[in-house]
């Protein structure tokens, strides 16, 4: 059984749908990650399971229980919060005590899990501090413990690393990650960084306008997108319209390209997805289309380039540097080619076009 | 003039800019507590040091009554207003922004109205319900012009306020009025207590209002001082300003010192 | 019921206080100012004050609150200016000895320029002892004059300091980094951005100057009628309701009339700037 049961969950606010009959179930012990740009409903999301708004529709379940109208106070699941949200009035300790002083628990009881969880976060000694003499990474890991002494059965992330700069931001995934399998609970994480939710996840729910987009492992989400807007939010990608002429073989802009697709029937137009590092560039003559490099910058450990060809600019990563001008050739082997069926409902096509 | 005694010449310029205000400010007060210590009834004479004046001052009744008067009013007023103004925050908080726009509006108006416009209005809307001028209609009329201080102090704490301290408290488990005492007030409270503090004092200071809805025989130290100053000045009363000033200025020292020790910390 | 709808009814003593103390004596007011003496409706009482000395009573309130708004002015840009550029442990101390007397009974304060300026009083004593002419401005509008400014000083002082102290001291910096002399810093810089200081200071000495009753008692000695005056005595001498009421509507006008005026001024002081 799921340990939380989203059920045709709708909300909106002051007119403006934005979450439309959600469903969704959340599994014991899974790192869950909602993605999507902002206002996709993701937070909404959050903030119904931790019963700061309530649906106008649906249901929300707990091990099979109805929790949809139970006051957040009365939940068993814990919240950190975009922002830290921790009591500046209060000391480390006390922040960390809320919760357990609350719930009634004895002194020694909460001494201890204040130690169990400083050391847990790697803030040992911090729990005289006042909350404004901590960096914003130590605000952040203070929140987590904060939440975590009071074992909740899922923790819920707002995006927590937001506010955070790039670096401290990937140790801080790490942190995580090993700090989910320590504590053996459920994460359901917000976030519209895919970087975070492709590194963290086990499983990754791509939001868009209040609908599931895709639900899958990252490297499904990665590798084989279902729509354009999944490939275009999740990482850079070429999307281009092609035509299926028969199981196996794509026309793109003018050119065939062999791919592994079947069961798109004949001559039916399709969307293709391209990563940029899947382009191979190769001397004129030598690829399946001839082009011209119309751009060329250094971004780190590749060159991104752009290529003009067949009539379609192309996104292409390299460690090989081809300057503006040079001819090229271009190329994409089967596997990498990802078709997708063209959007069939207004909706979609809404969708696509917004990005 | 070489650039080093231009620098010099505005100091000094600027010094005794300073010290003519600071006269202007202070001489007049000064006055008032030396004369305040004359044996002598008339002010163009020293006729020798004595404190007969605050013996005079702390043995009148009616002066003693006054300044029991305006203390309890002030104190009731300010507390009044700052619950009220205080409940009033929580409420405006939960409203749409329009109506919440208008209320604040509305709540101006005693700011901005003349004083003398307020206290006639008061003091005709009591009469025409019939209800008679006294102690209480005085309360009244302080609570109503002391709220709007509570809530210009209050309301800005509130929108400061980090909205999700109050639903993580909830998060952690506590209940609405647990995490509204623990969490929501340490953040709110400067602004309570400043709201309180300014009430205080603009009940104190205000004679205006209390000129037209306090009843007979019921005086504050404002309408006191006005009645007899109007009979020709009594020294007590120069007793009295010295007395009021080493109060006031020993409160306010002790509330700067207060205060800056909570900002080191 | 929903949690933001019992949250709402916490202002309900607020608002009840707002009807009653606020709203219900602005319609009584209202209702005096047009009726008479039987409750017909009436523009006499609003009319009355083109009547001679009610409308001298006006005019000279206005100057005078003009006059002593100008200077108060005058007096606190400068000390704003000086105080903003003392030195940051000595600041708090500074502002703190200038807004002092604000404190103190305005009464109290009044009176004391009473001992100062009367014909026997403390200045004309040490004017004849040392031999000089004597002054004599007791119970003119100068007296008076010279108490607004006295007793609405610091409410100048504090608001104009608090908007100088916020300016961004690199922004002064700038100014003269792009060449701007101390004048044209002053013009297009520090006066500008003190332009809502100086307004909320505007507000709180004038409207208190514009209706006082007790600082030309105190100073003018019966001579000096201002329309404060006028409006108090027809409420505790004559007992004339109906009549005050009105000219209390006329002064109320004057003061949204010169708020607005303020206002505007302010906006277009603020489009200026660009």
């Amino acid at each position: 059984m799921a340990l939380i049961e989203l059920i045709d969950i709708s909300k909106s606010f002051d007119g403006e749908l934005v979450l439309d009959e959600f469903n969704l179930k959340i599994k014991e012990n899974e790192f869950i990650t909602l993605l999507g740009p902002s206002g996709c409903g993701k937070t909404t999301t959050l903030r119904i399971l931790g019963g700061f708004a309530t649906p106008d529709t649906g249901r929300v379940l707990f091990q099979g229980e109805d929790i949809t109208y139970l006051a957040p106070n009365k939940r068993q699941v814990n919240t950190v919060f975009q922002k830290y949200a921790l009591f500046p009035h209060m000391n480390i300790a006390e922040n960390i005590a809320f919760g357990l002083k609350i719930s009634g628990k004895s002194k020694e009881y909460i001494n201890d899990k204040i130690k169990y969880a400083l050391k847990l976060v790697n803030l040992s000694g911090y729990e005289k501090r006042s909350v404004n003499s901590l960096s914003g990474g130590q605000q952040q890991r203070i929140a987590i413990a904060r939440a975590i002494v009071n074992e909740p059965r899922v923790l819920l992330l707002d995006e927590p690393l937001g506010a955070l700069d790039l670096k401290l931001r990937q140790e801080m995934q790490y942190e995580l990650i090993r700090l989910k399998n320590e504590l053996g609970i459920t994460f359901l994480y917000v976030t519209h960084d895919q970087e975070e939710a492709l590194t963290m996840s086990d499983k990754v729910v791509v939001m868009n306008q209040g609908y599931i987009q895709q639900m899958g492992t990252p490297e499904e989400i990665y590798n084989e997108p279902e729509n354009a807007f999944v490939a275009d939010f999740i990482g850079d990608s070429n999307i281009v319209d092609g035509i299926m002429l028969e199981d196996r073989v794509v026309k793109i802009c003018g050119h065939v390209f062999p791919c592994i697709d079947e069961g798109f029937g004949r001559n039916k137009p399709v969307d293709v997805v391209i990563r940029p590092e899947d382009i191979i560039i190769g001397k004129p003559g030598r690829g399946i289309m001839d082009g011209v490099v119309t751009s060329n910058v250094f971004i780190g450990v590749h060159y991104e380039m752009c290529i003009q060809a067949g009539g379609f600019e192309w996104l292409a990563q390299n460690t090989t540097s081809y300057p503006v001008g040079t001819k090229v050739s271009i190329g994409v082997i089967p596997e990498n080619i990802q078709i997708m069926h063209k959007p069939q409902s207004e909706d979609e096509e809404a969708i696509s076009l917004d990005d | 003039m070489t650039k080093k005694s231009r620098r010099t010449a505005s100091a000094f310029g600027k010094g005794l800019y300073l010290t003519l205000i600071l006269l202007f400010l202070y001489l007049p007060i000064f006055t008032l507590m030396v004369l305040s210590f004359n044996d002598g009834k008339t002010m163009s004479r020293w006729t020798g040091f004595s404190l007969r004046w605050y013996e005079e001052m702390f043995a009148s009744r009616t002066i003693m009554e006054a300044l029991g008067n305006t203390l309890t009013i002030a104190f009731w007023a300010a507390t009044a207003a700052t619950v009220v103004g205080l409940l009033a925050c929580i409420g405006m908080s939960a409203m749409k922004d329009r109506s919440r726009l208008v209320l604040m509006g509305i709540n101006n108006i005693p700011l901005l109205n003349a004083d003398i416009v307020t206290g006639i209005s008061i003091m005709m809307t009591f009469i025409v319900c019939g209800i008679s001028l006294n102690y209480g209609t005085v309360l009244f009329s302080h609570i109503t012009f002391c709220i709007p201080y509570v809530i210009l102090s209050v309301m800005p704490k509130f929108k400061q306020l980090e909205s999700h301290t109050y639903e993580a408290a909830l998060d952690l488990g506590a209940s609405p009025v647990y995490a509204f005492f623990k969490v929501v007030m340490p953040d709110i409270m400067p602004g309570v207590v400043s709201g309180f503090l300014l009430s205080f004092t603009m009940s104190v200071d205000d004679f205006v209002i209390t000129h037209f809805t306090r009843g007979a025989g019921i005086n504050t130290l404002s309408t006191l001082i006005y009645s007899q100053v109007k009979v020709g000045i009594r020294p007590t009363l120069y007793a009295l300003s010295t007395v009021i000033f080493v109060l006031v200025l020993v409160v306010l020292v002790i509330v700067n010192i207060l205060s800056n020790r909570k900002e080191e910390n | 019921m929903t949690k933001s709808a019992i949250k709402r009814l916490f202002s309900g003593p607020f608002l009840a206080f707002i009807l009653c103390g606020t709203l219900v004596p602005l319609v009584v007011i209202a209702f005096y100012g047009f009726t008479d003496r039987s409750g017909a409706f009436t523009l006499d009482n609003i009319m009355a004050i083109a009547g001679g000395h009610h409308a001298q009573a006006l005019g000279l309130s206005l100057a005078l609150a003009l006059i002593s708004t100008l200077i108060c002015l005058l007096l606190a840009f400068p000390l704003g200016l000086i105080l903003k550029d003392s030195k940051i442990g000595k600041k708090g101390f500074m502002v703190f000895v200038f807004i002092l007397p604000m404190w103190m009974n305005f009464l109290l304060r009044t009176m004391a320029w009473q001992v100062l300026l009367e014909k026997n009083g403390i200045i004309n004593i040490a004017l004849k002892s040392l031999g000089l002419p004597l002054l004599d401005i007791i119970n003119t509008p100068a007296a008076v004059v010279l108490g607004m400014v006295y007793d609405y000083l610091p409410f100048m002082v504090l608001p104009i300091y608090n908007a100088l102290i916020k300016i961004d001291h690199s922004l002064i910096e700038a100014a003269y980094d792009l060449g701007a002399g101390k004048g044209l810093v002053l013009r297009k810089v520090l006066i500008p951005l003190s332009v809502p200081g100086i307004v909320s200071g505007i507000t709180m000495v004038f409207v208190p100057s514009l209706t006082t009753f007790a600082i030309s008692t105190m100073l003018g000695g019966g001579k000096v009628n201002l329309i404060g005056n006028i409006i108090e005595q027809e409420f505790t001498v004559s007992s004339n309701w109906n009549l005050g009421a009105g000219l209390s509507l006329v002064m109320m006008i004057f003061i949204v009339i010169s708020m607005a005026l303020i206002e505007k001024f302010d906006r277009e002081g603020e489009g200026s700037m660009i």
